[in-house]
């Protein structure tokens, strides 16, 4: 007994102090959300050649990137010539709506994640579901990360359950394989409803790294209805509370 | 007198060296080897278009440091080696279900990952002919695909009578999303991304396979300062996940403090990559020809400080729970495998070290840094939950000692040796000790350079069956720690 005591003394207290806080720092490496610059497309040539799931793409003239296919592995960046992607170390990235993933040049504000329902059913408790449904296990890492001590998510009344029948919704992530399609279906059904589902990562949004595999189905909207999207490969868990608390209204959205 | 190609550890050969011998003298040259003491590393078929199909076998430890490559021809069917090579039954069932080349005689044959057969016809996931037990007291217990916890999806059949289960049986391949069939045909942009996510908590393992085996293709020589990097990172890798395994372990027993501990440190471990790199697995650090990211003298200062904090702070909360007889008695004795098994099964890594099996890549078939630079290999010999814990926390102790040499004395010079295309007609195997145990890449090229067979077995390929051994006579309730003794990877296994 006097042993844990010790230790515990020893350990200190980790919680951090985020949102109240500052939020922890992010390493100076870090690959947050990209920028576009206006510039000329041909220069865009190489970096869209590089480019493994087309994130990056044009439209009318100008580039477009979609976060919600983007691995954020800046091969982009390194292959372009004039510096028209970059990316910053911001790790503010979920989204409502699918179509606000996408980044155009000048657009640097983020994207609102609040969800009116959530905010006035789930503000001060979010029982979420897990279900994995494919992907390669590190966005379910990030999400358990949330569970420790340094980020205590439970603060915020938000948590994983053990049960469907005892979830508010849906937190899912990977691609959904061709043998997870019946699993996800039952487990959504078996939610009791109002309910809400996160799509977490790039897999559960477009396919990740997979995308038009046939084993697939390329995320998971195709199967159940999606309220928020969360980019990233993994998204960092930064990125996961700060966009569980502002779609629960917990958190300002920044202007 | 066997026909077995002996190569170094990721040295490249032409393909048209690979030795091809009849079935006969392949099936016997092999079970013999495996009966002699050497393992089965990998077992597959190749089917190509031009040629009839052939197996391919790799086996480990028949000769010092080298890698043993044999191949023949193969038709429609063979006789399975399963009966007298308890190693190669997973092997075999994943042949049949991908090429529909039937071992004939397999005990056991259904598939492992539920794919679309051969013919198109695609099985359920999780319905097959299961071992059962009959008698009016014995029940069946069901769990899965999806779990309690935020885990990846895989089905348990549990065969019990009261409390105590006769047979479990593991039922796999929810994660299956097409990997090794994407790679064929490449290396292309999407390459490194498959291999970063083979298994997302062995990013760097499977990364450092896949280069060293591209490098060995394309004749890459990768500077010294790189090997050390990568060498780092790997520690770091194991750093991480053996620390959150163990604190894992001590929540399945209600040891809470050591678990809350524990889950916070490996994500100090963690940060120490992403500080590296940018991101907490290791993502977009390695690549062939080196490393993509400088460690310059003031980081190695930052990561030197904090490896100190760290291991300040897991030897006291790993040690509390070591001290603690509770916990102690809810490990020693709990899902206990003998040597004599998990040689068998051709169990790997700190599982199969912690049944007093004594291997360990970095020392049998060193490569890059370990061959400058010993790790000593920590066995243990109870088999038991409590040795699986055990050997984790000798692992840890020597892999904190490993990383900081390696940060006090980086060598100086270039990180990245810029890779040149893969040579035509080339094949390697590359061999990895990750966190897990041995990670196998098996690849060759075509008369383009491409990929022709690009082979990836996980640690946890070896090792799902061995979770199921150990089940044999235990108590249900005793599932989620030994799950949690040998934590496999489904996706790495499914691929
Ligand atoms: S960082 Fe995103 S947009 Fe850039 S190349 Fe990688 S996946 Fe494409």
């Amino acid at each position: 007994m006097f042993d844990i005591v010790r230790t515990r003394w020893r350990q200190k207290y980790q919680t951090m102090a985020w949102p109240d806080g500052p939020p922890p720092a992010l390493p100076a490496r870090f690959a947050g959300r990209p920028r576009l610059a206006a510039g000329p497309v041909e220069n865009l040539r190489d970096a869209l050649a590089a480019c493994p799931t087309g994130a990056l793409d044009v439209a009318e003239g100008q580039g477009r990137l979609d976060l919600g296919k983007c691995l954020f592995c800046r091969a982009c960046q390194q292959a372009c010539s004039d510096g028209q992607v970059s990316f910053t170390t911001e790790h503010q990235m979920a989204a409502r709506q699918r179509q606000d993933l996408v980044i155009r040049p000048g657009q640097d504000s983020p994207a609102p994640a609040r969800h009116e329902l959530a905010a006035r059913l789930f503000s001060r408790s979010l029982k979420l579901r897990q279900v994995s449904a494919g992907g390669c296990n590190a966005c379910e890492a990030d999400c358990n990360v949330l569970s420790t001590l340094a980020w205590d998510m439970g603060r915020f009344g938000i948590q994983f359950v053990a049960s469907p029948r005892h979830a508010d919704g849906l937190l899912i992530t990977g691609p959904v394989t061709r043998n997870m399609q019946l699993a996800l279906r039952k487990t959504y059904d078996a939610v009791p409803g109002p309910k809400i589902v996160i799509a977490s990562g790039a897999c559960a949004i477009s396919g990740g790294p997979y995308a038009g595999h046939a084993e697939q189905s390329d995320g998971c909207a195709a199967a159940v209805p999606v309220d928020l999207f969360i980019p990233g490969c993994p998204p960092h868990p930064l990125t996961i509370l700060d966009g569980l608390l502002r779609f629960v209204g917990r958190l300002e959205e920044r202007e | 007198m066997s026909d077995f190609l002996h190569v170094y550890n990721a040295h490249a050969f032409p393909a048209a060296d690979c030795p091809q011998v009849d079935f006969e003298t392949f099936r016997r040259q092999v079970v013999e080897a495996v009966a002699g003491g050497a393992r089965l590393a990998v077992l597959t078929a190749q089917q190509a278009a031009s040629q009839d199909s052939r197996l391919i076998a790799v086996l480990m430890g028949l000769e010092a440091e080298r890698l043993s490559v044999l191949s023949c021809p193969v038709g429609s069917s063979y006789a399975a080696l399963t009966p007298q090579c308890p190693a190669a039954h997973w092997f075999e069932r994943e042949i049949a279900e991908q090429t529909g080349i039937q071992p004939a005689g397999h005990p056991w044959l259904k598939p492992i990952r539920f794919i679309p057969g051969p013919q198109g016809s695609a099985p359920l996931p999780g319905v097959a002919d299961m071992f059962g037990m009959a008698g009016s007291e014995v029940h069946e217990v069901a769990v899965g695909p999806v779990h309690a916890g935020v885990i990846e999806p895989g089905h348990f059949r549990f065969q019990c009578h009261g409390e105590t289960v006769y047979h479990l049986e593991i039922l796999l391949g929810y994660q299956h999303r097409g990997v090794e069939r994407a790679l064929r045909g490449g290396p292309d942009r999407r390459t490194r991304h498959y291999m970063e996510t083979l298994a997302g908590d062995t990013t760097i393992g499977h990364a450092h396979t896949w280069c060293r085996a591209t490098e060995a293709l394309a004749g890459t020589r990768v500077p010294a300062r790189a090997q050390a990097i990568r060498g780092l990172a790997a520690e770091l890798e194991r750093l991480a996940n053996h620390i959150g395994d163990l604190g894992a372990l001590a929540g399945d027993v209600g040891f809470l403090p050591t678990q809350s501990y524990c889950g916070r440190i490996r994500g100090d471990v963690l940060n120490m990559t992403a500080a590296l790199c940018g991101n907490r697995f290791g993502r977009g650090l390695l690549c062939p020809g080196g490393v993509a990211f400088d460690v310059d003298g003031p980081l190695a200062e930052e990561l030197l400080r904090r490896l100190e904090r760290i291991s300040t702070d897991a030897g006291g909360a790993i040690e509390l729970m070591f001290r603690t007889p509770s916990v102690l008695a809810r490990m020693e004795g709990v899902g206990a495998l003998s040597t004599e098994t998990a040689r068998q099964i051709g169990l790997v890594g700190p599982a199969a070290r912690a049944c007093g099996v004594d291997i360990d890549v970095r020392r049998d078939q060193p490569y890059s840094i370990y061959r400058f630079s010993h790790i000593p290999v920590c066995t243990w010999s109870d088999g038991d939950c409590f040795a699986r814990a055990y050997v984790r926390w000798l692992e840890i102790q020597h892999s904190l000692t490993f990383v900081k040499e390696q940060l006090r004395s980086l060598p100086a010079g270039a990180i990245c040796q810029p890779p040149q295309p893969l040579r035509a007609g080339q094949m390697t195997v590359a061999v990895v000790e990750g966190w897990r145990g041995q990670i196998v890449h098996l690849v060759s090229t075509d008369a383009a350079g491409r990929f022709d067979l690009y082979k990836v077995v996980d640690p946890s390929f070896y090792n799902w069956f061995g979770l199921a051994c150990v089940l044999r006579g235990q108590q249900i309730s005793d599932f989620p720690l030994c799950n949690k003794s040998f934590n496999l990877s489904y996706c790495g296994h499914d691929l």
